[in-house]
């Protein structure tokens, strides 16, 4: 694949200083449902200024550029080691560049890699497909949001949550006001049904890869996101915390099977600057469209 | 809009109420998790903090031309700070902290007690905050990694809103408590 580190090292670049489009009207849209003259329409007018801002200096629309996530889908026979190897290049030479803030720390001594490089960083998952193309997604997801991520075990005696949807929908809007506004709200929720401890989080990560507009299939689920949505908006936590009409923009759930003796709900939560983005890339390394 | 310039006093800031808005002008230093234990265990700062204002952010600055450039400057979460920060405030004589998030009732009580107050700063908003920065006079502790070094910027005009005042009001305890009573009518 010819320009590959070249096409992600520009991925890596429009996920960090631009909101993809669909995240941007959701966005908007929270912004005008605020009161004038509150500390939540100022944070929002704040935020709407910062987006305009990041875009046109090509710089980061937040300074945790996070961790860093790539998602492909390629052909049988995809040389893994060697997109591995271009997303490396490409992450060290983004940071090198201030598109990536130096996110990548030794858990033991506390050094810091100074290029996102280390065991773990950059991300990467993989899944194969019968078709030519090579889809690559990308989200940068800031520690702040990632701080407020939770796992619930059901039952919960604590909130009365029963292994069924009403007790998922518990788990996920105690989620919400655990989270308060230390996520950056208003924010965006990918949940997992299912799973275990590890593919659970991994799950609710990749529902953060669907468009905010999209249904889900499951016209249960797709009720249940609509309904969670609705209810958060009325704890009136808001844009930061400061209170408010806007504290969810949208919650994607997916199902995983799950063992008869765990059920996990497992609920990964986006900040405000969901930094998301893909392109479709045909050999030789011609980027055939942008995903977002 | 209430604005707060340096040199930042202890009566400055017992003039603010919970809910104002306020712009900073003048000197303000970074500092977050690696920093605030640092301190906190009894280190030496490598620059003068009485009256001064810490602020809890991780930028991402770049050397241009041997100069300093502030590409991304918002806030990051300050509760991380709690265990540290009424001390701080009290060592230092610090006058305001600048963060997100909130902090906690050790750290409000410290405000009450010295005149310190927490200001909020837009959460993501790195841009903008990135553009009130006028000038980078100094990096240090820069061995604890870029994010966690102690950035001096002086800043002009830079907009947050005061959650935790100087007479014991915190707009996070507000919000919390009131979330709390909401969500027992959702579940």
């Amino acid at each position: 694949m010819r320009n590959l580190r070249a096409n992600l090292l520009e991925l890596i670049r429009r996920t960090s200083a631009e909101l993809p489009d669909d995240v941007f009207r959701v966005v908007d849209r929270g912004g005008a449902e605020e009161q004038a003259g509150t500390a939540g329409k100022y944070a929002m007018d704040i935020i709407t200024k910062n987006i305009d801002l990041a875009k046109r200096k090509s710089q980061p629309l937040c300074q945790d550029t996070g961790s860093i996530l790539f998602f492909v889908k390629a052909p049988v026979g995809f040389d893994q080691m060697a997109f591995e190897a271009a997303a490396k290049a490409a992450v060290a030479e983004a940071t090198a560049k201030g598109y990536l803030r130096q996110n990548s720390v030794d858990s033991v001594t506390g050094k810091n890699s100074g290029n996102n490089l280390g065991p773990g960083s950059p991300s990467l998952h993989f899944h194969q497909h019968r078709g030519t193309q090579l889809e690559v997604r990308l989200i940068l997801k800031g520690g702040g949001c990632e701080n407020v991520g939770a796992q619930y075990s059901l039952p919960d005696t604590r909130l009365g949550a029963n292994r069924d949807l009403d007790g998922v929908r518990k788990a996920i809007l105690d989620a919400v006001v655990q989270a308060q506004g230390r996520g950056c709200s208003p924010g965006i929720l990918g949940v997992c049904i299912g799973g275990d401890r590890a593919t659970g989080y991994l799950f609710s990560k990749e529902q953060l890869l669907r468009t905010l507009q999209d249904v889900n299939p499951d016209p249960a689920l797709a009720a249940l996101e609509q309904e969670i949505v609705a209810s958060a908006n009325r704890l009136g936590i808001g844009p930061m915390g400061f209170g408010g009409k806007t504290t969810l923009l949208g919650c994607k759930i997916g199902v995983l099977n799950r063992l008869p003796a765990s059920f996990f709900v497992s609920i990964s939560y986006m900040c405000w600057a969901y930094r998301r983005q893909g392109f479709l890339l045909a050999d030789p390394g011609k980027i055939v469209k942008w995903l977002y | 809009m209430i604005q707060l310039i340096e040199p930042y006093t202890e009566e400055k800031v017992r003039a603010l109420q919970m809910g104002d808005i306020v712009h900073v002008s003048g000197m303000v230093y970074t500092g977050r998790d690696a920093v605030h234990k640092f301190l906190h265990e009894g280190g030496t700062p490598p620059v003068d903090l009485r009256n001064q204002i810490i602020y809890h952010c991780g930028p991402v600055v770049i050397k241009e031309k041997r100069k300093w450039v502030v590409k991304a400057a918002g806030p990051t979460t300050s509760i991380r700070e709690e265990p540290y920060q009424a001390h701080l405030i009290e060592r230092f004589g610090l006058r305001a902290v600048i963060g997100k998030g909130g902090m906690g009732p050790k750290t409000l009580e410290a405000c009450a007690k010295f005149g310190c107050v927490y200001l909020h700063a837009i959460g993501g908003a790195a841009q903008v905050l990135a553009e009130c920065v006028t000038e980078v006079p100094g990096v240090y502790l820069e061995q604890f990694g870029s994010p966690e070094a102690i950035w001096a910027f002086r800043v002009k005009e830079f907009p947050a809103v005061v959650t935790m005042d100087a007479h014991g009001n915190s707009l996070h305890a507000a919000v919390l408590e009131q979330s709390k009573e909401q969500l027992k009518q959702l579940i």
